[in-house]
């Protein structure tokens, strides 16, 4: 049974440190590359650090910007303060 | 003074106190009265405060994320214009995609900006409102930055002049027009579920994220753009459609069923309506990025079966007919393109038999239909226009009573067989074009009954003469460029010209 | 690629969209607003008929009993477009927010008379619901209007309402150190306090009008008409001499706004008027009764912090109101 969450980004410079982060905190995500997308991703769950973000941008960086980079979603989506995670609940 | 310590507001209880906090119940006025279109549906809401709110974004941040992305898309828009960047595409085959867009699913857009505005009044809970009514805006966004996008490729090609005319009159653009209207009549609840979960949430990634992709394959950097723009808000739109289907399922065990048949509904209306869709990645894009069936095994299958799975503790199934969708992704682009090469002349784009090695692609892609039953009859075609006797079919095509596709399609496990269905309603015989479309009509025929048939208003007279010229001029076409082959437009000279310029150069 | 042609084998074979060029009269460029307002909402060859109201067409001229020959024969002043909206607004914003970080730093809130800072509980804050209210009604008429132009302008001005309710809410939680409060007694003002039942009644009653014209009339010329002079003109003034200046400064969004509203709905009442002798009289009818329950209704709160003034200040603003219909064809 698929369990797959995943999240599509653009592929620029706004979200390459995006994407860099997803990668470190979600050790088994796969990323995908298509023409000026990228798909990543993750078994059951995945997460967006605020922090890892903030560490790889020099800067701070409000989680809810990540909705100017983003493509697609397939989960839950649970947006806070300091992270944004994509779940099923299977 | 001793310093005060202000308390920290997260960002849920922020949200809650600038926005769940304004409603109220109404006292000199019955709720009914103010809501009156909230509950005739039959979904029971015992608690609207139940209600999580997809995204919390209030309007200061709004005005910021998206004035910040309007402001870097109509640079694009601008430079695109500028620098003539239609002469950067692939092939000019490929705006025949952008008039599909344009007159198909643009108006669309705006059909969703006035639903969302509509429910975004009409549900008695604050937190959905506010949700639709901030879909409602982004969709109007959708529809106005795509008019922007296109307006340059519009003084170059034809087919794009007259978008909302026909969108309100040509045959085939009844397609996507009846699955809006018929969204946008239901009830509130019925049109989040059509068009936030079944279209933005399982579909929509079938539409955008290929076709955006193939954009950018294909050096349209203008569509590439605003596709990509439009759908950094998608993923609020979907996050509202699967909240939406979560809070129904939770309130009362008794909109299990309810919901269940209009997932099945609208999943299936929805898979009807992409065929368009599947026909423009398989055929229109000269430099291909996946197949319909790729798209559908990633997008649907994949996604959709961890979705569903998710569902099932609700006791939600995986909607009806979805194995004869995935059967159908072997065929329906296919399909669909033999009926419009066949109607070609009474459409606002052009077609043609594809080159040697598209058809190579598409035998590789399709390896148990296409060499079997699509490559001989397109080759047969070929044959046929090069001798000079390109195939039009004069006979105007009986229409689905629900999806409005013409009676093209077969039986999936004969296709051979074009797939007929019908039903008797108060004497009179509706016919189908699938056993998902005949379920639709048989649960509501006194809404389909009503449904604004092409072919048979032409029948009827009501569009503009007997002669199919004359329907063609009251769809405001101009002839002999709008539609016909490709081979010869007066789009495909032009474009010679300017690559002969270029070699030129 | 493309600068390698010569620009001259690359003229436009059209300049604009066919409908556009037929409203302009010629095949010529045309303006951004122009081609994404004109003609964009279907027309006709509905399919099926509304199940929440099957006496009706999903866009039907006959909601109002407005007539007019064009529904575009308006066009926005202010030419906005989503992204011109949300930029202008934007711009707003940036503003309105700079004056919350320096009110917030320099607690300029604890300069307030403690007695200004009560009353701005009792006014302002359960103001927040009336701008609610105008979101809810602002989006009725965006739904129901016919055409593009006027839908559009409408639906701009429901989001702008949240905004703004969300603005005052804020204020809120500068005055009760994010507790939130000063937002639930608000609420218990706006639902039982003696000052606010007219107004919440006229509120009410206007949810259930039927003819969204009208609807649109009563909101954002009458009672809009009351509300932006008095709670940010003549109350701001009240305050500047109780140590209010912080609220001068946060008021600005609204006054900003106030000015913004009344450019495109006295264009689109002048131009509705002047079609017909009959428009005119419907407008005119409706900016009476509208305008005479908005005054009555504000008038327990105009007491509360004005006092004595209030008779005079309620009556100027009644002379304003009908100063500005009659420049646009409507007599009150
Ligand atoms: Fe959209
Ligand atoms: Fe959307
Ligand atoms: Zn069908």
């Amino acid at each position: 049974m698929s369990r797959i969450v995943s999240i599509t980004l653009q592929n620029n410079d706004d979200a390459r440190p995006i994407i860099e982060a997803i990668e470190k905190d979600n050790p088994d995500a796969t990323v995908n590359l298509y023409p000026a997308m990228v798909k990543i991703d993750c078994d059951g769950r995945l997460i967006v650090k605020q922090e890892t973000v903030e560490g790889l941008l020099g800067r701070e960086w409000d989680v809810q910007e990540l909705h100017l980079s983003i493509v697609s979603i397939a989960g839950n989506v649970d947006e806070e303060d300091d992270y944004f995670e994509l779940s099923w609940n299977i | 003074m001793a310093e005060k310590r202000k308390k920290k507001l997260g960002i849920k209880q922020r949200y809650s106190m600038l926005t769940r906090g304004l409603g109220w119940d109404t006292t000199y006025q019955p709720m009914d009265k103010v809501f009156p279109y909230d509950n005739y549906e039959g979904i029971i809401i015992h608690d609207w405060e139940g209600w999580e709110d997809p995204f919390r974004l209030t309007m200061d941040a709004y005005w910021k994320f998206q004035s910040e992305k309007e402001k870097k898309l109509y640079a694009v828009i601008d430079s695109f214009a500028q620098n003539n960047g239609h002469l950067g595409i692939t092939d000019a085959r490929y705006v025949n995609a952008i008039k599909l867009f344009l007159t198909g699913v643009s108006p669309l857009e705006y059909q969703a900006a006035r639903g969302f505005t509509h429910v975004g009044r009409q549900f008695r809970g604050v937190g959905p409102r506010v949700a639709c009514q901030m879909q409602a805006i982004d969709e109007l966004r959708h529809v106005q930055t795509q008019i922007h996008s296109m307006s340059h490729y519009n003084k170059f090609f034809d087919g794009l002049h007259s978008a909302p005319h026909m969108h309100d009159r040509v045959w085939y653009l009844s397609v996507p027009k009846s699955f809006f209207d018929d969204a946008r009549t239901a009830g509130p609840f019925e049109f989040l579920t059509s068009i936030s979960f079944a279209f933005e949430y399982v579909l929509t990634n079938l539409l955008f994220v290929p076709f955006m992709s193939g954009a950018a394959f294909n050096g349209d950097m203008a569509t590439v753009t605003f596709g990509f723009s439009a759908q950094s808000d998608e993923a609020r739109h979907m996050t509202l459609g699967l909240e939406v289907i979560k809070f129904m399922l939770e309130q009362d065990e008794r909109n299990i069923p309810i919901v269940q048949r209009w997932m099945d509904k609208w999943f299936w209306r929805g898979t009807r309506m992409l065929t368009l869709v599947g026909m423009m990645m398989d055929y229109m894009l000269p430099k291909r990025v996946m197949s319909w069936r790729e798209a559908w095994d990633i997008y649907f299958t994949e996604a959709g079966g961890a979705l569903f799975a998710d569902l099932a503790r609700y006791g939600i199934k995986p909607p009806k007919y979805a194995d004869i969708a995935t059967k159908e992704a072997e065929h329906i682009s296919h399909q669909a393109w033999n009926i419009f090469y066949n109607y070609t002349h009474a459409a606002a784009f052009h077609t043609w038999i594809p080159e040697k090695e598209e058809l190579d692609w598409l035998s590789e892609k399709y390896p148990d239909t296409f060499d079997k039953y699509y490559r001989p009859r397109l080759e047969y075609l070929d044959k046929e226009e090069k001798a000079g006797r390109r195939f039009y079919n004069d006979i105007l095509p009986m229409l689905c009573q629900v999806c409005q596709i013409p009676m093209g399609f077969t039986d999936m496990d004969d296709p051979t067989t074009i797939s007929f269905h019908s039903s008797e309603y108060q004497g009179n015989k509706y016919h189908t074009c699938s056993h998902g479309c005949k379920d639709i009509f048989d649960y509501e025929p006194e809404k389909y009954v009503q449904a604004w048939l092409p072919v048979h208003q032409i029948y009827q007279g009501n569009c503009g003469g007997a002669e199919v010229p004359d329907v063609l001029k009251w769809y405001n076409f101009n002839l002999g460029a709008d539609n016909m082959e490709y081979q010869g437009s007066p789009d495909q000279k032009l474009w010679d010209e300017w690559q002969a310029h270029r070699k030129k150069a | 690629m493309s600068l390698e042609i010569k620009t001259n084998v690359i003229q436009p074979r059209r300049h604009t969209y066919s409908h556009i060029a037929k409203r302009l009269g010629a095949d010529k460029p045309a303006t951004r607003y122009q081609e994404g307002t004109w003609d964009l909402q279907p027309t006709v060859n509905f399919h099926y008929r509304p199940t929440w109201k099957p006496d009706q067409e999903l866009y039907d001229k006959s909601l109002t009993s407005i007539q007019m020959e064009d529904w575009y024969t308006f066009n926005d002043p202010r030419q906005m477009y989503y992204g011109t909206y949300t930029m202008a607004r934007h711009k707003m914003m940036e503003a309105e927010e700079s004056h919350f970080k320096f009110i917030d730093k320099s607690n300029m809130i604890g300069l307030m008379d403690a007695d200004w800072q009560q009353k701005i509980k009792t006014f302002l804050l359960p103001l927040r619901h009336f701008e609610w209210g105008a979101n809810m009604n602002n989006c009725d008429c965006s739904d129901k209007a016919y055409g593009t132009a006027i839908s559009q302008v409408a639906l701009f001005a429901a989001m702008d309402r949240l905004g703004m309710a969300q603005i005052i809410s804020r204020v809120g939680l500068l005055l009760d150190d994010n507790t939130g409060k000063s937002l639930d007694q608000a609420k218990v003002d706006w639902l039982e306090s003696d000052l606010w039942q007219g107004v919440r009644k006229m509120v009410e009653d206007s949810f259930v009008l039927d003819d969204w014209f009208e609807l649109l009339v009563a909101q954002n010329l009458c009672m809009d008409g009351v509300v932006f002079p008095l709670f940010y003109h003549y109350f701001e003034d009240a305050g500047i001499r109780q140590g209010g200046t912080a609220m001068s400064m946060l008021n600005e969004f609204m006054q900003d706004w106030g000015k913004d509203e009344k450019r495109w709905l006295d264009q689109l009442l002048k131009v509705t008027a002047a079609e017909s002798a009959e428009n005119a009289a419907l407008l005119s009818k409706w900016a009476a009764t509208w305008t005479e329950r908005a005054v009555t209704a504000f008038t327990p709160i105009a007491k509360h912090v004005l006092g004595d003034e209030a008779a005079d200040v309620m009556s100027s603003i009644r002379a304003e109101i009908t100063k500005r219909a009659k420049k646009s064809g409507i007599e009150i």
